[in-house]
This record gives C-alpha cells, sequence and structure tokens, in this order.
C-alpha cells in the first residue's frame, strides 16, 4: 500500500488550511443548538434518569457534528476534484483502491474527530457555567466512546466517498447531503430519546444506523443508553463494513473516475 | 522492447446519439529515446489514445504497453513508468506549488525529493512562484507546473498533450530547451501539439491521427520529401480562381499554393493573369510539416457525395 500516506496528509491538509470554515463553523453551529435546544427544552423534556436534558443533548451533538463532518469532507473532496478536474493528478499516480480507500476514509475521520473535540471542547464552557448540568467532559467509558467516534466517522467519511464519486455536479451532492444525510442525523436521536417517541417511531428509528451510533457514542458518556453497546456497535460495524466494500469497489473499477 | 507500443486499440463511446468510434486500429510503437510526434485535427482521437496509455481510460479492444508493462492489467507499475502532462488546465487551489510537487512526489513513493523539485523549478522557470499558492499562477506557469508534476518521479517515457498551448514564446523555448535535454539523457517522449513548425523542429518521427485511423507514419524527414517540395506564397486583395481556391491555403490576405516545379509554379501565375489578378510579395519556399499535415488530412477526406 504504497503512497497512501502521501494521500492522507494532503486531505489533512486540504480542510486544515480552510479550518475556520471546516472545524470552526461547524462547532459554532452545534453551540448554537446546544444554547437554543438547551434553553427552551431543558425543563420540558425528560431522557435518562439523572440526566439533564442540555448534558444528554450534549454527546449527542459532539456525534451528530463527527458524523456530519467525516461525510462532508471525503464528499467535498473528491466532487471538487472531479468537477476541477484535478483528479487527474491522482488517477495518473500508481496509488491503488486500496491507498485512495484509506486515505479518503481516514482524513475524513481525523475532520470528524476534530470537528467533534472542537464541540466537546466548546461546551465546556457551559458546564462550568451551569450548576445544575451535572455534566463531566470526561466520558464514564472513554473507550466505547472512542469506538464509536472512530467507526461511525469511518462509516461517513466511506459514504461520503460514494457519494463523491457518484456525483456529477455539485447539486447533486447537496442533494445527498439534504434528503440523505440530514435525515438520517437528525431523526437518530440527537435531540431525543427513541424511548421517548410512539411505538411506530421506536421501531422506524431502530432501522436508522445512525442511531446506534448517537445511542452507543451517548453510552459511553453515561453508561447508559436506548439500546446495549454492544448490539450498536454490531450494526455500527456492519454497516461500515457494506459500505467500505461498496467504496473500495467503486474505486477498483474506477467508478465515474476512468472512461 | 519498444518505449510505448500501442496494438490495433480501438475505442468506441457511447453517446445519446449512438455509438460514436474515436479510435479504430491503431497500432504503431515508439522505441525508446525517440522523440515521437502524434498530430491531428480536433477530434483526431489524440487525447483519447493518450488517456488510454495513462490509464485514465479503457480501450474497447486492443492493448497497449509501456516498456513492454501491459497499462491495463498492470496498471500501476505502467504508471510508475509513464509521466503525463495533461491537456487541461489543471490545479489544486488549496496548495503551493511545492506543496503540489511533494504530494505528487509521496504518491508515486519517492521520497527526499527535494533537490530534483528544485531543479524542475528551476528549469521550467517556477522556482520564485515556489511558495506561491497555484491559483496565484497565470496560465502559462500553470501548464509549466503540468509538467513538472509529470517529471516529479523521473518517468523514462514522457508523454506531453498539448503542452505549449497558451504559453508564450519565450518560455515555449524554456520549455523545449528541457524537454530536449530529457531527450538526450534518454527519456523517451511523445508529444501531441497543433503547432506544427514545433513538431518537425522536434520530432523524429510522426504519426497522423484523422478520424481514429493512422493516416500517416514515418520519419519526420521522409514526410517532408514526400509531399510537393514547394509552395508558392503571396499575398491578394481579391477573391482567387475557382481553380486555384481549391488547392489553396488561405490565411486572410496570404495565400499559399502547393508547387512541385518551376512549370506548376508559372502555371498558377498564369492563372491568376488570365483572372486579372495582381498578386503582391511573391515568394516561393520549401514545404513544411504544416503543408504536408493538410496534405495528408485532404487526401483522407472521404468524398461527399452529393
Amino acid at each position: 500500500m504504497t503512497g497512501w500516506r502521501a494521500l492522507f496528509y494532503k486531505e489533512v491538509l486540504r480542510f486544515w488550511k480552510v479550518g475556520f470554515q471546516t472545524v470552526g463553523a461547524p462547532v459554532l453551529t452545534s453551540v448554537l443548538y446546544l444554547l437554543i435546544f438547551g434553553h427552551v427544552l431543558e425543563d420540558h423534556v425528560k431522557v435518562f434518569d439523572g440526566v439533564s436534558y442540555t448534558a444528554f443533548l450534549i454527546p449527542g451533538l459532539v456525534m451528530m457534528s463527527v458524523l456530519q463532518n467525516a461525510f462532508a469532507n471525503s464528499s467535498s473532496s473528491m466532487v471538487q476534484s472531479k468537477i476541477m478536474g484535478n483528479l487527474v493528478f491522482l488517477l495518473l499516480t500508481p496509488l491503488s483502491h486500496w491507498s485512495w480507500f484509506f486515505a479518503y476514509t481516514l482524513s475524513a475521520v481525523v475532520r470528524g474527530m476534530a470537528v467533534g473535540l472542537g464541540v466537546l471542547l466548546a461546551t465546556a464552557l457551559f458546564v462550568w457555567q451551569s450548576s445544575v448540568l451535572n455534566f463531566s467532559l470526561l466520558p464514564q467509558e472513554p473507550l466505547w466512546a472512542l469506538v464509536f467516534a472512530f467507526t461511525g466517522a469511518a462509516m461517513l467519511g466511506a459514504l461520503g466517498l460514494i457519494a463523491g464519486l457518484w456525483a456529477e455536479k455539485f447539486d447533486q451532492m447537496a442533494a445527498f447531503q439534504n434528503f440523505i444525510i440530514m435525515p438520517m442525523t437528525f431523526l437518530s436521536g440527537v435531540f431525543y430519546s427513541i424511548h421517548s417517541l410512539p411505538d411506530f417511531w421506536q421501531r422506524v428509528s431502530h432501522l436508522n444506523p445512525f442511531f446506534y451510533m448517537i445511542d452507543g457514542f451517548r453510552y459511553g458518556f453515561f453508561g447508559q443508553s436506548d439500546v446495549s453497546p454492544w448490539l450498536s456497535l454490531g450494526v455500527v460495524g456492519v454497516s461500515l463494513c457494506i459500505i467500505s466494500a461498496v467504496a473500495v469497489n467503486l474505486l477498483r473499477i474506477g467508478f465515474k473516475i476512468r472512461g | 522492447m519498444p518505449a510505448i507500443s500501442f496494438q490495433s486499440v480501438s475505442k468506441t463511446f457511447q453517446t445519446a446519439r449512438g455509438p460514436f468510434q474515436a479510435l479504430d486500429g491503431v497500432s504503431f510503437d515508439i522505441e525508446q529515446g525517440e522523440f515521437f510526434g502524434l498530430l491531428g485535427p480536433n477530434g483526431a482521437g489524440k487525447t483519447t489514445l493518450i488517456s488510454i496509455l495513462a490509464g485514465l481510460s479503457k480501450a474497447t479492444s486492443g492493448s497497449v504497453s509501456v516498456l513492454g508493462i501491459d497499462v491495463n492489467t498492470q496498471a500501476a507499475d505502467a504508471r510508475r513508468v509513464l509521466g503525463v502532462v495533461p491537456q487541461e488546465l489543471v490545479f489544486d487551489p488549496f496548495f503551493n506549488v511545492r506543496e503540489a510537487l511533494q504530494f505528487q512526489s509521496g504518491y508515486f513513493d519517492v521520497k527526499n525529493n527535494d533537490a530534483w523539485i528544485d531543479e524542475l523549478l528551476e528549469s521550467l522557470g517556477l522556482s520564485d512562484k515556489a511558495n506561491h499558492n497555484m491559483r496565484q499562477l497565470s496560465g502559462g506557469m500553470k501548464r509549466r507546473m503540468l509538467v513538472a508534476q509529470a517529471l516529479v518521479h523521473k518517468p523514462p517515457v514522457i508523454v506531453l498533450d498539448e503542452p505549449t498551448a497558451g504559453v508564450d514564446v519565450e518560455l515555449r523555448q524554456t520549455l523545449w530547451q528541457f524537454i530536449a535535454k530529457l531527450n538526450k539523457l534518454g527519456h523517451t517522449v511523445l508529444l501531441t501539439t497543433h503547432y506544427l513548425e514545433e513538431a518537425e523542429a522536434l520530432c523524429q518521427r510522426i504519426a497522423m491521427l484523422k478520424n481514429g485511423k493512422v493516416v500517416a507514419l514515418d520519419r519526420t524527414d521522409e514526410l517532408l520529401k514526400a509531399a510537393s517540395s514547394n509552395v508558392l506564397r503571396f499575398k491578394l486583395d481579391a477573391a482567387l480562381p475557382p481553380a486555384l481556391a481549391a488547392k489553396a491555403r488561405v490565411t486572410g490576405r496570404i495565400v499559399q499554393l502547393p508547387a512541385h516545379d518551376a512549370l506548376e509554379i508559372e502555371r498558377h501565375l498564369a492563372a491568376l493573369r488570365e483572372a486579372g489578378l495582381n498578386a503582391e510579395d511573391v515568394e516561393i519556399r520549401k514545404a513544411d510539416l504544416e503543408d504536408v499535415f493538410l496534405d495528408v488530412m485532404h487526401a483522407n477526406t472521404p468524398q461527399e457525395t452529393v
């Protein structure tokens, strides 16, 4: 697997050079969500026992940022390179499809984690401010939190790669993001506990792999969750494998990038 | 072993108006160390052929190898020995010149390449732009960057797809001196260009492509010999008589007529006199590659049925 490190480093540097836009902006967005939803819903929504709504919201927002930004990184990089034509510099190299896959996916993980960490640090301000919050920045089960952040980000990075290969125009990419990624993340239990939903919607939520990522990640913080973290890990792991297999195969056949 | 070998390469594109055959059984070899020209009008299939060679596109049938390495079955190895300068003026707006070259080296697994990168920048007149973002470069500089990016891994076989489009005269000279130097050092060069005087000056052998077929392939001097040896050139303010117009190459006021010998020149001039036309600045010159090119392309135009 030669040369993949150069591509990985390039992909990381690409978003880091415009970090204000790729890391700063999504952190601000999440803080706004926290301010508004936390303020409006704090006294009205009941989630886990002994966990305030704002505290419940923080890991959800962190994970949502991780997922959305991992997707944004690989998808926008790929679609931009295709449209600008500079993908040819990669197509002319001996880089294997595995190299492409690991470089794009892992750089997406780095971006997702960087934004997630940013959101977590920004929310630390609220934790200091509020005496009622009772939320520790340090997850109770850090390994679980890390495992879900990594696998979730990797899955969204691979999904972004697929979307980037598929999309031929920026509006197709926007459609993928707005009609698939956004609804699946918003309906995954970032803002509410699945148990508060009517029976039917609870069952629908259980079909959404994003739900397991959020729920598993939240388990890492509170040691409690809607479903067992092992079940979540299983669902996320299988989803990651399937999506990775699709992405690697599209790269192998040069789907929409080699004529 | 040839540097590049095309074996009955065909390529058919599926379009909305049905299949379009871009290449039709193209076969020829380029020997190691050659400076080879690939010429043809727009749409002849030059870029399609180079895309297949570079692994950017797959041939419908036939095979292509570089230094004996099949570009389809051993794609990664073939790309390692190939340096391709693409025709489109593309760049990555996120990075500066040096970064772009370092990344490109990395993709080819070339480590500690700074000495060679410096030499490339120096030879291509980009040294003072090393830390400039790609966006700040002029069109000609971006074009030279494409050349630098194609050469980071010192490929033994270099392919240049119209490398001098949009590059001014002085820099074109710099570029050719550099490429000629690499050729002397043993690198094989395959060049496509629309500047036929460049091809005539640089290429030892030339292939001409039309409608996806090779219509001429020979040493440059043989091609020049085979063509009508002289050209009558003059300026004229009025329209040419139809008999001459059919054979002439007209650029604004300048008319150029192929002529094999003195008798044919006399006949051309007589035809002008009979039509009551007065030619100015009359001169006779030797045929160049452009005349050969037009001859070949004209000879291979299918007769239109009325």
